[in-house]
């Protein structure tokens, strides 16, 4: 870089966006990590004096809370189904949307895409109303068939795939656009040296798009597995949490234990934990990157 | 040709599967109470009626959480898009001590996710009286380091060489930044301008967490609050769905080539 480098001005420039990231998120995180090892609570939001350091204490009580298991468990449940579920139905609607023999794609485009840019809480609160078990569109489509109404969100068997299906509904787009991009950048050649060599269109998905997006498919697991674990709005909306807690989210305990109940040290433990998943899985995404390339 | 057909036939019915939530929601909007809740469900209205509407402004004053949505997305994306261009191009184009260890850092920072400082910024944002105020929302929103990385990304690759014209012909380096490398970063600028905008009117946690009072509530707050009271009124709902939906269904729909590059731009960064 040439330029006359003038530092003033650097810092000028700096400073509004870095001390209000600083201020703002920094020191919470921080203050968050020391809450965690205190017993902050109702009463200290009234008295700061009440509040006592209890060590770990917190986390020894976490995993000792039979609802932390159970919001740890659902969490998992819903990464673990959404995840692959909506990676693969956006890898086909990418494939299909990529086609050569597709004109008019972006129409298609827009609506699997408009799901996503749409308020979570609003697209929650239809689908409560898709699901209900009298009057909703799914239990009408499967009476089509023959099966009986289900009371998907009242049913502990039934809520949680519920969310799941709505939620694959709702993100499927963004990881479609990404897919997309990633198989555009596909070298043209590779596929005709396959079909010169005779190959069939299923051997080449095998052994050229799927190689060849290896690393679109590791980002995209990453972001897809971060963004879902963090799923709050959904349960909050479409079932509170229930029935029988079935699909309380880590957030979601969070938030009500911070919150409702303002037990904001165990909320800030509760917090650390959820920060520690999301950089272990983080870093073993990372690993399976590092060893792909 | 019949694979050409089949692949249509799959796109379109597809494609409807996936509108018919909204099919259904703009439907049943219209409709009066008690006709959404109808075995076959049905989506045209019959008759026509705008009286769910009128209960959503005239009643329930839905209008004042429509304008603190409106308004709070509005002006933080005003800040957001100010001091993240700032701190984009001073990363992009300056030389300073630290640089290089502050820049990582907050790279390194961006895998923390936001619900870990909500405990904290809800008792910081409370000491300050801002708790139940337009700036409880305004100041998380202030600045991300994503928007940060992204337009660094995009000054980089302005020419050093406009800048240093600029300068000979005797401009500040304020002036650089307002009049050179901004109308430059348009592009990435309209992207994450619609980002910050369609985020903050899309949020629930921390506005959730941070309005504490009817009047003040942004929609999706508003609206979950108003599900708790009116379970048994599909049709005053979705008239509450479509209100919160319809303005960010038309702003993308206005600027949805700069959104989709974005999510490109935010997908190649590794």
């Amino acid at each position: 870089m040439k330029i006359k480098n003038n530092i003033n001005a650097a810092y000028f420039f700096l400073a509004p966006a870095l001390s209000a990231i600083f201020i703002f998120f920094f020191i919470p995180v921080i203050a968050a990590f020391i809450m965690s090892f205190t017993d902050f609570d109702i009463y200290a939001l009234g008295d700061l004096s009440t509040v006592r350091f209890i060590g770990i204490n917190n986390y020894l009580k976490l995993f000792d809370d039979p609802l932390f298991y159970t919001a740890l468990q659902n969490t998992f449940y819903f990464v673990i189904m959404a995840g692959p579920l909506s990676i693969a139905v956006s890898l086909g609607a990418a494939l299909l949307l990529n086609s050569k023999l597709v004109k008019y794609k972006a129409i298609f485009r827009l609506s699997y895409f408009i799901p996503v840019v749409t308020t979570l809480v609003a697209v929650a609160i239809v689908w409560r109303f898709i699901y209900h078990p009298k009057f909703g569109i799914i239990n009408y489509i499967l009476s089509l068939v023959g099966i009986a109404p289900i009371d998907w969100l009242g049913d502990t068997a039934t809520a949680m795939p519920a969310i799941v299906l709505m939620s694959v509904w709702k993100s499927f787009g963004y990881n479609m656009i990404i897919f997309i991009a990633g198989l555009q950048n596909i070298p043209e050649d590779l596929y005709e040296a396959a079909s010169i060599e005779g190959a069939t269109g299923w051997q080449k998905f095998r052994s050229i798009t799927l190689p060849m997006l290896a690393p679109t498919t590791i980002f995209i697991s990453l972001i897809t597995m971060i963004g879902y674990f963090q799923f709050f709005a959904e349960p909050y909306i479409m079932t509170q949490g229930g029935p029988l807690n079935s699909t309380l989210s880590i957030v979601q305990y969070m938030y009500q234990e911070g919150f409702k109940w303002w037990n904001m040290g165990y909320s800030a433990s509760i917090a650390f934990v959820f920060f520690f998943i999301i950089l272990l899985g983080t870093i073993i995404q990372l690993k399976i990157q590092k060893s792909t390339e | 040709m019949i694979k050409k057909y089949l692949l249509y036939a799959f796109l379109s019915v597809t494609s409807v599967i996936t509108l018919i939530p909204f099919i259904w929601m703009l439907g049943a909007s219209f409709m009066f109470d008690g006709k959404a809740s109808v075995f076959p469900p049905i989506f045209l209205p019959d008759p026509f009626t705008f009286t769910q509407y009128q209960i959503l402004f005239e009643r329930l004053n839905v209008w004042r959480n429509f304008f603190n949505s409106l308004i709070l997305s509005s002006m933080v994306t005003v800040l957001y898009i100010t001091f993240t261009s700032m701190a984009g191009y001073a990363f992009a184009k300056y030389r300073f001590r630290g640089k290089k260890f502050l820049f990582n850092l907050l790279l390194s920072s961006m895998i923390i996710p936001s619900q870990v400082t909500m405990l904290p910024l809800f008792l910081l944002l409370k000491s300050m009286g801002f708790i139940n105020t337009y700036m409880a929302i305004i100041i998380p929103g202030l600045a991300n380091i994503f928007g940060i990385f992204l337009i660094r990304q995009y000054c980089i690759s302005i020419p050093d060489s406009l800048i240093e014209a600029a300068r000979m012909d005797g401009a500040t380096d304020f002036q650089i930044y307002r009049k050179v490398i901004l109308p430059l970063a348009v592009p990435i600028l309209v992207t994450l301008a619609i980002f910050s905008f369609l985020g903050t009117w899309n949020d629930f946690l921390w506005p959730l967490i941070a309005l504490t009072d009817d009047s003040m509530y942004t929609l999706p707050v508003a609206l979950a609050n108003l599900m708790l009271e009116h379970t048994k009124d599909p049709e005053l709902m979705m008239a509450g769905s479509v209100v919160t939906v319809i303005p960010v269904i038309i702003v993308f729909l206005a600027l949805q080539k700069y959104y989709i590059k974005g999510i490109m731009m935010g997908s190649v960064k590794e």
